[in-house]
């Protein structure tokens, strides 16, 4: 039983000092969640086993406000985007850190919540979490609760999600509607009161590691558009493999609600952050058969052709609904809500 | 009412894009030039480059900009002035995001938080009041931009802070009025406009009988528009259909959303917390009854009253054509500085900073300098 009346109690800047406060949070509140084996010694480094294999490693740092929004919070987030990273390597993910930044005056009773969500997402997708940290920064100095995760995985050696296999004529596969992450957080933050809108955070290692199974020699580039949307992540992948893409407007899945909003707020879902969404870069002759693939798992049922590779030098073009074509380009700068 | 996968039924818009094209085809036949549009709105600016119908358009439309983004006709002073109100003591300024960017001439207020004053973004005026309600020991001042579409929600804001009383809670109303200044463009000789693309949210609130002036004393043909690819190719059509035939409307191409007499709530509420005064637009000048100041009853929440300040006329920052990109005499990719000195990372002008500024549309989607 916590001995904490999670309901008043705040978090203070001696939780942060490895004395007293610190254990007593490991134990009450960390402890009573993560209860993977590796953590449980408390140990200054988890010790682990290691399949044969390649070994991914994966870092990213999560500060989203608010922290908890519709469809999601930081820590399924802070679970998930790892999971995904490494996924889209072709990784099976193993194993979880966990860093926590905390403010000052955070009520514990968020941070338990946050916490139950990291343990129930990292249950679900079967990756342990093995380590930890916990820091606290001064009021004022966060905002809340910052959360650091490094994932490791491991890959096949028979998988090779190498972009120099890209060849003109491969198709581009998305595997479901865009924008619905970064509109969900976007409209939670600045309370627009628009309705409907979740973000499709998930962990995609359930479908994708199936896909590379089935289809290891088609399927040959995976990624995730987080940060930066769709158009982003097209745009790296032209350059990084000096081909042209052709993306279709009419043909990339949005769901109403996104396209309306962003119209609304004057912003491009083609640049709106995805959690549970990938793109892939498949072999012409395995489209229909990735496709089919894709649509039998919850989490492909949208998937679509959106795009294809043609030679050229790193540029992305789109051709509108009206047929016209414009080419896309990084962000310049934020997308902000515009004002009237 | 329609929805969207109505709306982007393609075989219509192509239909109507055919018809658009035939008719300026003709049109430049007859006058020996393109019939030359005016898109007012910036909200129009960027659907129609998102839409790609700039570029389908562009060999039979001359297309230019007006006045439209809020942020961007903000006066050099009056930038200046906020950036002064920023700086005074014990002062938060509440402000819209777009407004954070714009450089005036001693800086900007992104300068200015960097350096420590505090400035505060909000998305709504109300914002701006229960900051004032928790921070009882800080003057707070909300920057007034925009034009009859965000000025009623700022009247709510003065009423609501009249309401409770607040000592800490001033505005600074720059906001501008949409058809003082297209009255203003309608009478320049210099710009020889066959047409008016007319903007829908400030329709909704105004009314299109705020806007038959235009068709009677300058005979300038007119529509009200929406912001998908065919509310806008459908009122283009309207528009060039008077155009051909020498006739002058003001057509509610839009009406699914603007009515004859507006948003009479809104216009309510601007008419109780606000009454009309001249106004500096940058690139169009000082026009007549063009802006909004306080009401005697509200006067106490005028930052001009309690933080005057003389304010003298500011030069526009060096090089920038942003004052005739607002006009419609220069197209953004025409400026020296268009995607060389002046980018959304690095801008000169404001017409760079907002997203619905015409030059951060052109850069966004089309990057070629002129
Ligand atoms: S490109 Fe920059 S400097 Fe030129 S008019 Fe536009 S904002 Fe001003």
């Amino acid at each position: 039983m916590t001995k904490y009346n999670s309901m008043i109690e705040t978090i203070s800047l001696a939780h942060g000092d490895g004395g007293e406060l610190t254990h007593q949070l490991i134990s009450d509140l960390f402890l009573r969640y993560f209860h993977d084996e590796a953590l449980q010694p408390l140990n200054d480094a988890a010790l682990l086993p290691f399949p044969a294999g390649r070994l991914a490693l994966t870092t990213d740092s999560f500060v989203v406000k608010p922290l908890f929004f519709p469809g999601g919070n930081i820590g399924t987030l802070a679970v998930n985007g790892t999971v995904n990273d490494l996924a889209v390597s072709g990784a099976r993910p193993l194993y979880l850190t966990v860093g926590l930044i905390l403010e000052e005056g955070l009520p514990i009773s968020v941070l338990e919540e946050v916490i139950v969500n990291i343990a129930t997402a990292a249950r679900e997708a079967g990756i342990a979490i093995v380590t930890g940290d916990t820091k606290v920064v001064e009021h004022g100095h966060g905002d809340l609760i910052y959360i650091n995760t490094t994932g490791i995985g491991v890959v096949d050696d028979c998988i090779n999600l190498d972009y120099r296999r890209i060849r003109p004529g491969d198709v581009i596969i998305c595997s479901g509607s865009v924008g619905d992450h970064g509109l969900a957080v976007i409209a939670a933050r600045e309370n627009f009161g628009l309705e409907g809108l979740k973000s499709d955070c998930a962990a995609l290692h359930t479908l994708i590691l199936p896909l590379l199974e089935n289809f290891s020699s088609t399927v040959k580039w995976l990624r995730d558009p987080t940060r930066g949307g769709l158009a982003t992540t097209m745009k790296e992948l032209a350059q990084s493999a000096q081909v042209n893409i052709i993306l279709s407007e009419e043909a990339i899945p949005v769901h109403d609600n996104v396209r309306g909003g962003a119209e609304i707020l004057g912003l491009d879902y083609l640049y709106l952050a995805n959690e549970g969404k990938f793109c892939a870069v498949v072999d012409k002759i395995a489209v229909e058969d990735v496709l089919a693939f894709l649509r039998r798992h919850s989490l492909g049922r949208e998937a679509a052709v959106i795009g294809e590779i043609k030679k050229g030098s790193g540029r992305v073009f789109l051709r509108t609904a009206l047929g016209a074509t414009r080419e896309l380009y990084l962000l310049s700068g934020l997308q902000l809500p515009r004002i009237c | 009412m329609e929805t969207w996968s109505t709306y982007q039924q393609k075989e219509l818009a192509n239909r109507l894009l055919l018809r658009v094209k035939s008719l300026a085809a003709a049109i430049a036949g007859k006058y020996g030039r393109r019939p030359v549009i005016m898109e007012v709105c910036g909200t129009h600016t960027v659907a129609l480059s998102r839409t790609g119908l700039r570029s389908l358009l562009a060999g039979c439309i001359d297309l230019r900009s007006g006045p439209g983004c809020p942020v961007c006709v903000t006066a050099p002073e009056e930038i200046d002035y906020m950036l002064f109100l920023a700086r005074q003591p014990g002062v938060i300024i509440a402000t819209f995001g777009d407004m954070v960017r714009v450089p005036g001439s001693m800086g900007s207020l992104e300068k200015a938080k960097i350096e420590g004053y505090q400035i505060q973004v909000c998305y709504s005026p109300r914002e701006a009041v229960t900051l004032a309600r928790s921070n009882p020991d800080r003057e707070i001042i909300f920057l007034g931009i925009g034009f009859e579409t965000t000025a009623p929600a700022v009247g709510l804001a003065v009423k609501e802070a009249a309401v409770l009383r607040l000592k800490n809670f001033t505005i600074y109303s720059a906001h501008k009025l949409v058809p003082p200044a297209l009255a203003s463009l309608a009478g320049d000789p210099e710009l020889k406009l066959d047409g008016l693309l007319l903007p829908g949210h400030v329709s909704a609130i105004v009314g299109r009988w705020a806007f038959t002036f235009l068709a009677k004393e300058y005979n300038l043909p007119a529509a009200i528009a929406g912001f998908e690819a065919l509310d806008i190719l459908g009122a283009l059509l309207e528009l060039l259909v008077q155009i051909q035939e020498g006739e002058a409307q003001v057509i509610n191409a839009y009406p699914r959303v603007v009515s004859e007499k507006g948003n009479p709530k809104a216009q309510e509420i601007l008419r109780e917390v606000f009454s009309l005064a001249p106004s500096n637009w940058r690139g169009l000048g000082l026009i007549p009854l063009s802006g909004l100041k306080l009401n005697n009853a509200y006067q106490a929440f005028d930052a001009t009253r309690r933080w005057p300040l003389a304010i003298r006329p500011s030069p526009p920052p060096e090089g920038c054509r942003c004052g005739s990109v607002l006009k419609g005499l220069s197209l953004p990719t025409q400026c020296p500085l268009f995607g060389r000195h002046c980018t959304p990372l690095r801008p000169v002008g404001p017409c760079m900073v907002s997203s619905e500024g015409s030059c951060a549309a052109y850069y966004r989607y089309s990057r070629k300098a002129g």
